[in-house]
C-alpha cells in the first residue's frame, strides 16, 4: 500500500496538536480540540478547515462547456465566468461516480472541486472521454484549499482581506491579489453556515491558514478536522460520496434531482434517469432523527418498518447541536414521507426513528 | 498520560480497582483520549454473570462504537448510572466519576493476566495506539 499524502499544511496541522488520520489516501486531522467542540465553534462563531486533499481538475479550451455538459447533469451553460455550480459525473447507468463543484473561473477555462478518495477515478473518465479542443490538467497535487465556515466568517473576511475586497455573492469565484498571493475565493462551503473557500498555489499554504487563524483569533477562530466536517454536512444532509453517493445509486434516489437537467441534451447517464423519472424511483435517501436519547445511529445499521427490514442507513452521527441521533438512510420510496416513523437496529435492539425534512438540526 | 499507581490494567485498555471480593472496572486516561468525545455508554446490567476478556459494555465516540472487555470474570453487581445523562464524565474523570461498573470475583479467579501500572505504561509509550 502507498504511504499516505501529506497536504502543504501537514507540519502546521501536526505543530496545532491535530489528531492525524489516514483518510483517501491522504494524512488529515480528525480532530483539533475534540469534534463536539469545533461543530459548536463552527455554528456559533468561526472555523477553518484543510480542504487541499480535495481534488482540483483543470478543464480548458474552446470545446470545454460542451463537453463538461455531455459529462456533468447539471446544465453548465447556466453558469456565467464567475460562477459555480453543484453537479454530478454519472456512469452509463445514471449511477454517481461523484458529486462535484465546478467553478467556471475564466473565460473557457473550468475548475472542478471533485472528492480526495475519487481524483484519480474522475481523472481517469475524464481522460476516456477525451474530446479535441478540451485540455484536462490534474493540479491536485499543487494547490491548496481552506473552508472557513460559521457566521463569523463574514466579519473574518472584511479583517483577512480588507475593505477594498467585496464578499462574493453566492454561487460567485474571483480571483483576489492578496499582497502578492493569488487566492480564488468562492462562497461555497459543506457546513450550513456562511462561508468562504479559498484555493491557491500549494506554496502559500502554511502563509495563509495562520493569517486567517491570526485574522480571526478575536473572533474565537479554531482549526477543524474532518470528524466536525462530517457532522455539520450531515445535520444539513449534505451527501457524502462513498456514504449516500454510490456508483449504483443515481441522483434521483439520493433525492437530488434539482442538480440534474434532464432537459439539456444528451450527457452521459441520462437515459436510464429518464426511464427512472417516468416509472418512479424504487428507493430513496432519507433524512431521520431518533426518537429518544441513545446509542448514536450508524452507516450499516438495519431500518425497520412494522417488524421487516425496509433498508440502511449511509450516515449516521450524534448530532451535535441536538445531542440526539440523527441520520440518513435508503428507503423503498412508499415509506418516503416526513414523519413516517422507522425503527432502527442497533445491537439487537429496535430504538424509534422518525422521517424528518432537510436540514436536521434546525 | 495518568496511569495511577493503584490500579491493574488489561491490555484492552481497561483498569481495575480491588476492594475486598468485588472490583471496580473502568477505561483509561489513555482510552478516553483516543476515543476522543464520548456521547454514549452501554453498560451490562446488574446480575450478569461474565467471563473474562467478554464484551460487556459498549462505549461509542461521535465517530465510532468500541467494545469494553471485562478484565476479569464474575458477577456484575452495580453500574454506573450517571453514565446514562452525562457519558463525558469517561473523558472527565476515566478513574473516578467515569467509572463503568462493580464486580463481584469468585474465588480463584485468574488476575495474573493483568498488569501491574509499570508494564501498562511501557504497552502505550511502546504502542502509540490503542486498539479499544
Amino acid at each position: 500500500m502507498p504511504e499516505s499524502k501529506k497536504t502543504p499544511l501537514y507540519d502546521e496541522h501536526v505543530r496545532h496538536g491535530a489528531r492525524m488520520v489516514e483518510f483517501s489516501g491522504w494524512m488529515m486531522p480528525v480532530q483539533y480540540s475534540g469534534i463536539v467542540d469545533e461543530h459548536h465553534t463552527v455554528r456559533k462563531a468561526v472555523g477553518v478547515f484543510d480542504i487541499s486533499h480535495m481534488g482540483q481538475i483543470h478543464v480548458s479550451g474552446g470545446g470545454a462547456r460542451d463537453w463538461l455538459n455531455h459529462l456533468l447533469t447539471n446544465n453548465v451553460e447556466r453558469i456565467g465566468k464567475g460562477e459555480s455550480q453543484y453537479t454530478f459525473l454519472l456512469n452509463e447507468e445514471g449511477g454517481v461516480i461523484d458529486d462535484l463543484i465546478v467553478y467556471h473561473y475564466d473565460e473557457d477555462a473550468y475548475l472542478l472541486v471533485v472528492n480526495a478518495s475519487m481524483t484519480t477515478t474522475d481523472f481517469e473518465w475524464m481522460q476516456a472521454h477525451a474530446r479535441a479542443g478540451v485540455e484536462l490538467e490534474n493540479r491536485s497535487a499543487s494547490f491548496a484549499g481552506l473552508a472557513v465556515q460559521g457566521p463569523k466568517s463574514v466579519q473574518l473576511f472584511d479583517l483577512f482581506f480588507g475593505p477594498t475586497v467585496s464578499r462574493p455573492a453566492r454561487n460567485e469565484i474571483r480571483l483576489v491579489n492578496h499582497g502578492g498571493k493569488p487566492l480564488y475565493v468562492s462562497s461555497t462551503g459543506y457546513t450550513g453556515e456562511n462561508g468562504f473557500e479559498i484555493f491557491f498555489p500549494a506554496e502559500f499554504a502554511a502563509a495563509v491558514w495562520n493569517e486567517i487563524l491570526e485574522r480571526g483569533a478575536e473572533l474565537g477562530i479554531k482549526p477543524c478536522g474532518l470528524g466536525a466536517r462530517d457532522t455539520l454536512r450531515l445535520e444539513m444532509c449534505y451527501p457524502l460520496n462513498g456514504s449516500d453517493l454510490s456508483p449504483t445509486r443515481t441522483p434521483l434516489e439520493a433525492g437530488l434531482s434539482i442538480f440534474v437537467d434532464l432537459e439539456k441534451p444528451g450527457f452521459i447517464g441520462r437515459e436510464p434517469l429518464l426511464k427512472q423519472r417516468q416509472e418512479g424511483v424504487k428507493e430513496r435517501l432519507v433524512p431521520f432523527k431518533m426518537k429518544d436519547k441513545g446509542p448514536p445511529p450508524r452507516a450499516h445499521y438495519a431500518v425497520f418498518k412494522d417488524g421487516a427490514r425496509i433498508g440502511e442507513i449511509a450516515s449516521g452521527a450524534l448530532s451535535p447541536t441536538l445531542n440526539i441521533g440523527i441520520g440518513m438512510a435508503y428507503v423503498p420510496a412508499r415509506f418516503a414521507r416526513i414523519n413516517e416513523e422507522i425503527e432502527i437496529d442497533i445491537r439487537g435492539r429496535r430504538y424509534p426513528a422518525a422521517i424528518e425534512k432537510k436540514p436536521l438540526h434546525r | 498520560m495518568n496511569v495511577p499507581d493503584d490500579l491493574q490494567y488489561a491490555p484492552t485498555h481497561e483498569w481495575l480497582r480491588m476492594e475486598g471480593e468485588t472490583a471496580t472496572v473502568g477505561i483509561t486516561d489513555h482510552a478516553q483520549a483516543e476515543l476522543t468525545d464520548i456521547v454514549y455508554v452501554e453498560l451490562p446490567k446488574a446480575g450478569a454473570a461474565v467471563t473474562p476478556k467478554q464484551a460487556v459494555a459498549v462505549v461509542e465516540s461521535v465517530k465510532a462504537a468500541s467494545d469494553i472487555y471485562s478484565p476479569i470474570g464474575g458477577t456484575i453487581t452495580e453500574v454506573n448510572q450517571a453514565l446514562e445523562s452525562s457519558p463525558g464524565l469517561v473523558n472527565t474523570d476515566p478513574y473516578g466519576e467515569g467509572w463503568l461498573y462493580r464486580i463481584r470475583i469468585e474465588a480463584g479467579e485468574e488476575l495474573e493476566v493483568l498488569m501491574d501500572p509499570a508494564s501498562y505504561r511501557k504497552q502505550i509509550a511502546s504502542a502509540g495506539d490503542a486498539s479499544v
